[in-house]
């Protein structure tokens, strides 16, 4: 051991939450849920691709600010190791929820020999 | 460790670490490393269903089974709990112990009647003959919205636990550990659930 390092642990708790950031994340994930719940129940966009696409979108910001206004996420939480460990999780959820739809999107349209629901529903 | 040449020479060595290591910081990281392991988990069984989500097997789909208004009463349920789990920590922070208690019972209370309304939905689907046995994608679905319903029925049970241990024991260091480690596993599990009403709910009922 050649150094000595100085960890600076006198934060407490990590955090202190305060009302306005909860009823500031509150009211975000509010409207963050509403419009997708509008968006398809209203059918307001004309194509459902599109609706598709912004309600992933919309989930995705919500994801963000659950993740600050609730979870307290920063980069100084734990000294940055909670958010090292967050986005190591973040890769591997990547790589695997986009490599098991491609491997099996590949799988399907290449050996799916049935192409019509009434031989599928004649299927043992 | 190598040996120090200047052991009896010089001056008194400077000591940074104190001993004073602050245990609760090391478990709310522990906690979020278990999270994040949990949450590779809610990951697989996203991947289960994105990949056989639309096989129905000549089955019924998610157009035809699910209740979006149903989901959005469950939805707000989850987020209202969610809040009123952040006044409960509030109020552990200023150190009221029966504003903390009263808040959890309300957190209890919105998750009961989300497992209530999800519990009728499986019961409504399994009537049905929409069984977890009856399509890929009902397989799925069940073991994805189930594992994450179980989860929601643990954390209950552990916010109930807690809400004896701090009428007993009141707000000692170790309760509120615990209860910050409730915190993010309830606020964990919203997030999840963000995930499940986009990817399972919404785009299930597009055509």
């Amino acid at each position: 051991m050649s150094a000595r390092h100085h960890y600076d642990h006198h934060d407490d708790a990590g955090y202190h939450a305060t009302v306005k950031g909860y009823v500031v994340g509150f009211l975000l994930s509010a409207a963050l849920t509403a419009i997708p719940f509008w968006l398809v129940m209203g059918k307001v966009l004309p194509s459902p691709r599109m609706t598709a696409f912004a309600i992933i979108a919309f989930a995705a910001v919500q994801v963000v600010v659950h993740m600050v206004y609730f979870l307290h996420m920063n980069a100084k939480a734990e000294g940055g190791w909670s958010l090292l460990a967050l986005v190591f999780t973040a890769a591997l959820v990547v790589i695997m929820f986009a490599g098991s739809i491609w491997v099996m999107y590949h799988l399907n349209t290449n050996m799916m020999p049935m192409a019509d629901p009434q031989t599928m529903r004649n299927m043992p | 460790m190598s040996s120090s040449p200047t052991l009896n020479a010089g001056p008194a060595p400077v000591f940074y670490d104190n001993g004073d290591h602050h245990p609760q910081q090391g478990t709310l990281l522990g906690f979020w490393l278990y999270l994040m392991s949990d949450c590779l988990i809610f990951a697989v069984l996203f991947a289960v269903y994105a990949v056989l989500g639309r096989s129905y097997a000549a089955g019924p789909s998610g157009a035809d089974l699910f209740d979006l208004p149903v989901v959005a009463l469950n939805t707000a349920l989850l987020l209202f709990s969610s809040i009123t789990y952040g006044f409960a920590m509030i109020a552990m922070q200023h150190g009221k112990k029966n504003a903390v208690l009263t808040w959890l019972a309300i957190t209890g209370l919105l998750g009961m009647g989300f497992l209530t309304l999800e519990m009728t939905e499986f019961a409504h689907l399994i009537h049905e003959g929409a069984g977890p046995q009856r399509s890929a994608f009902l397989s799925a679905f069940f073991t994805l919205v189930g594992t994450h319903g179980l989860h929601v029925g643990f954390g209950t049970l552990w916010l109930m636990t807690l809400m004896v241990q701090v009428q007993k024991l009141g707000l000692i260091p170790a309760n509120k550990r615990r209860l910050m480690c409730l915190s993010m596993f309830w606020h964990f599990l919203d997030v999840v659930w963000i995930g499940v009403f986009t990817f399972v709910y919404l785009m299930g009922v597009l055509p």
